[in-house]
């Protein structure tokens, strides 16, 4: 853990702060204009799917298909099925660990 | 499933509510403490991470970029994108609730996460008086912050017994909670757009761009569903029917 890590984090406690503050701080009954704030609801999609791509499909700066796609198809039917978040992420770890025990990936 | 007569906003309503967030976010915030661990925050610095920051998601972006050996910089700034909703989630909630002193608006500030502005948005779109609003908004909100620094403490100490993460397929577990973080989403067309741009774009950018960098244009994605009109648009979490088991995601 070096000091470049706490300085980030101290950055995105800060950071995320001062937006949740916004409103509560500054205004008594303004809004954001409509335009933008479907822009802000929507963002997360898209950083949470570029998140899901990168985290499974990312090995060493380029593509990659081994034993986390694998857990990923798990997880993705723990989520259709409505699966309470830590079944999600319990099932997809065993699932990556078991294909790896085979030996594949 | 809203019926007139569930305007019941009896203060025990609130706190059965509040305990069932509690429970979803713990089970969220233990896997965060586990996570953050094998990623290489020490125990206390993972729990104090939750405290500071209290925004699970961007929290989760932080030490899965610190997991892959990226940049805790790219981490930081991924994380305060996804944060970004919070700007607009401040000022819903702003207008709902009474006129306050500054110490108390900071504090509001501060429990400002998905489940708290979500159910007391809630009420408040039921015509509850506001003073009724502020107490679930609040009930919930020390709900999500306790449970969530508590499970994140309880994950990071107990956590240190797991020695390597590979073995386990903690890698995997990463992507597999971004799935189910980004579940309520899919659940719109107009989320679904931009969920599936931003997955496209990020996996044309990762053998050609820098760590990192994906991500922060994957956010591009977000206008593809932005163009999208329609009555079901906002695909917000604020939106969930709050007959469901609210918090059920266990999203902070």
């Amino acid at each position: 853990m070096t000091a470049t890590t706490l300085l980030a984090l101290a950055a995105l406690a800060v950071g995320t702060f001062v937006m949740k503050a916004v409103g509560p701080v500054l205004t008594t009954g303004r809004s954001l204009p409509p335009a933008v704030a479907r822009a802000c609801a929507l963002l997360p999609a898209a950083l949470l799917a570029a998140l899901v791509v990168t985290q499974t499909f990312e090995r060493n700066g380029g593509l990659a298909l081994d034993a986390r796609s694998v857990g990923l198809t798990v997880a993705a039917a723990a989520v259709w099925l409505r699966a309470p978040f830590a079944v999600v992420v319990l099932l997809a770890a065993a699932a990556t660990a078991l294909v790896r025990v085979a030996g594949w990936g | 499933m809203r019926t007139p007569d569930r305007t019941n906003l009896a203060p025990t309503r609130t706190w059965v509510d509040a305990a069932a967030v509690a429970a979803a976010v713990s089970a969220y915030g233990l896997s965060y403490g586990v996570l953050a661990t094998a990623a290489g925050l020490s125990p206390a610095w993972a729990t104090l991470s939750s405290v500071l920051v209290l925004a699970g998601g961007s929290q989760f972006a932080f030490v899965a970029v610190l997991a892959a050996g990226g940049s805790p910089w790219t981490g930081a700034a991924g994380g305060l994108l996804l944060n970004l909703r919070y700007v607009a989630f401040g000022l819903s909630i702003a207008q709902v609730l009474p006129h306050q002193r500054l110490p108390r608006r900071l504090a509001d500030a501060y429990v400002v996460v998905d489940e708290s502005v979500a159910l007391a948005l809630g009420t408040a779109a039921r015509g509850a008086p506001s003073a009724a609003v502020a107490r679930r908004f609040r009930a919930v909100g020390v709900a999500v912050t306790g449970s969530w620094i508590g499970a994140t403490a309880l994950g990071a100490y107990g956590g240190q017994l797991v020695a390597d993460p590979q073995t386990f397929g903690l890698d995997a577990a990463f992507p597999a909670g971004f799935l189910a973080l980004l579940a309520p989403w899919l659940r719109s067309p107009a989320g679904r757009r931009a969920a599936i741009s931003g997955g496209l774009l990020a996996l044309a950018l990762v053998p050609v761009t820098p760590a990192g960098v994906p991500l922060l244009i994957a956010g591009l994605g977000a206008f593809a569903g932005w163009r999208h009109e329609g009555p079901d648009v906002l695909p917000s979490p604020t939106h969930q029917d709050e007959d469901q088991v609210p918090g059920a995601q266990g999203r902070p």
